[in-house]
């Protein structure tokens, strides 16, 4: 490959607050699977056992929580959806099957990239209010036991709806080249933004944040 | 670990068949609330047998002690002063503690393999030491029976005496009921002696005495006598029609499936979808133009 203009897609800062998020999510993820089937039940092995893993899941996904809420305010700016977005999202076929052409041009973020966001956003809100009623020994003997039993219903059901969008986000990660790269290293080329996010690749042209590097 | 005189119908959390070549007796506890006295002797016995000390509590102006059940406590005497018809009063006390039902929520909701047990003889048996603590069980429970110890974080209840029954012993509060009020034996026999009992009640003027097997829970291996069979929230709140809520069913059958098949098809639709279409690339003259 040629040398190339390079733009920064992703801060370090952006992008470790976002592997600090993955790691979170897989960890508790990975501790909470074993209490959703017993297919999963082996995974608590991971965590020292089923007591661990139970100890362990509410806090990862507190904390797992909090960084997310920092990750959003970051990422907010660039997440706000507008008209051009709808426009893309009509064309939403054609994307899905590599047919770029004619597809309008749009921020930095997809619609996609936006929704999720926002679908993540209120599943671990769901997750983390629905998981306090079930929080032992701390705070679940507080609710009543019918209480507990919708909580219990809910927690199940959004994790489900957050484990879809984790996979969703990660298979589109891996089928876009260059995705992973930019939250690993942090650029993308300059065709690579022209491509993907036409308008942001036009505004960071205009205000010159380019910067030269090989790839 | 199960004790292995006994054989397993359910096991919580497991997949596959559990240990099942024996044939065990159906057994079941029948307590008669009409020969009750309310001495605690059973209370008593069950606390020497399981080697239980409750901490010392309060008196909080009735018979109750303690208040409620623990998991140091795993049967109370519940003490209800009614008046079934106007103008006649009555003291109900009802032995509370573990159903032992056929059906048992508990074990449903349980995510931790062979935690909870349930003996093909009917005894639910807690498994502590493969207990994780979740509280799982007391969501499960439409008996509002399992109790979480403080101490360790898991969960305690009526055993039924099973490492007694496993050696052809009955429950402790079944020898030591001074008026036999607690009778223990096998549920055939039981449901067979209770409708005497009933018959007799109702010769006395108990016209709604009845048994208490609730065919909610495929009924139980823990049975009352009731003088008032119609009314059994009388009875400190018995619960009249006991069931696995719905809640507990969608959240253990329905959704399990539901959603091990909504996340095998998000796999398998990206794996298609890669295969089909490819990555999503810039292709090398678009990188040249720049």
């Amino acid at each position: 490959m040629s040398r190339q203009q390079m733009i920064l897609r992703h801060s370090t800062g952006e992008r470790l607050n976002h592997w600090l998020v993955a790691i979170l999510f897989i960890l508790t993820g990975l501790s909470g699977l074993g209490f959703f089937h017993p297919a999963f039940y082996w995974l608590t092995s991971l965590f020292g056992g089923g007591t661990w893993a139970r100890i362990l899941h509410p806090f990862f996904g507190v904390i797992l929580a909090l960084c997310f809420f920092v990750l959003v305010a970051r990422v907010w700016k660039d997440n706000r959806i507008t008209s051009a977005d709808w426009q893309w999202f009509r064309h939403l076929g054609e994307f899905l099957r590599n047919r770029p052409a004619g597809i309008p041009a749009i921020g930095k973020y997809n619609l996609g990239q936006k929704l999720l966001t926002r679908v993540l956003l209120l599943c671990i809100l769901v997750l983390l209010a629905s998981g306090i009623f079930l929080w032992q020994p701390w705070f679940a003997p507080e609710f009543s036991v019918e209480m507990r039993r919708i909580a219990a219903v809910v927690h199940a059901f959004t994790a489900f709806v957050i484990l879809l969008c984790f996979i969703v986000h990660v298979y589109a990660a891996y089928w876009t080249r260059g995705a992973i790269r930019s939250m690993t290293r942090g650029w993308v080329t300059a065709a690579w933004a022209r491509h993907h996010s036409t308008t942001w690749y036009q505004e960071m042209a205009e205000t010159g944040k380019k910067s030269q590097g090989a790839a | 670990m199960a004790l292995q005189s006994l054989d397993i119908r359910r096991r919580s959390a497991t997949t596959t068949p559990s240990p099942q070549a024996r044939t065990t007796l159906e057994i079941a506890k029948l307590i008669d609330i009409s020969k009750c006295i309310g001495c605690k002797a059973c209370q008593v016995a069950c606390m020497e047998w399981n080697d239980l000390r409750d901490t010392v509590g309060t008196n909080r102006g009735v018979y109750d002690n303690p208040a409620d059940l623990s998991a140091q406590s795993w049967t109370v005497m519940r003490f209800a002063e009614v008046e079934p018809d106007p103008g006649r009063l009555e003291w109900l006390i009802r032995k509370d503690g573990c159903m032992h039902c056929s059906d048992p929520g508990c074990l449903k909701s349980c995510p931790a393999p062979g935690a909870i047990i349930q003996y093909s003889n009917g005894i639910v048996d807690f498994h502590q030491e493969a207990c994780v603590g979740c509280g799982y069980c007391i969501i499960g429970c439409p008996f509002n029976i399992p109790r979480l110890s403080a101490t360790d974080n898991k969960a305690y209840k009526c055993t039924l005496c099973s490492d007694r029954v496993a050696v052809g012993r009955e429950p402790a509060c079944a020898k030591t009921c001074p008026t036999g009020a607690i009778l223990f034996g096998a549920k055939e026999d039981l449901l067979e002696h209770s409708a005497g009992r009933i018959a007799d009640l109702k010769e006395r003027g108990y016209r709604n005495a009845g048994l208490y097997n609730p065919p909610g829970v495929d009924g139980t291996h823990v049975m009352y006598v009731l003088q008032h069979a119609d009314r059994p929230e009388l009875y400190s709140g018995l619960p009249s029609d006991p069931g696995i809520s719905p809640l507990v069913v969608l959240w253990k059958d329905i959704a399990k499936t539901v959603m091990g098949i909504g996340l095998g098809a998000a796999i398998v639709g990206g794996v298609v979808h890669f295969l089909t279409q490819g990555p999503n690339e810039i292709n090398e003259e678009e990188e040249e133009t720049l």
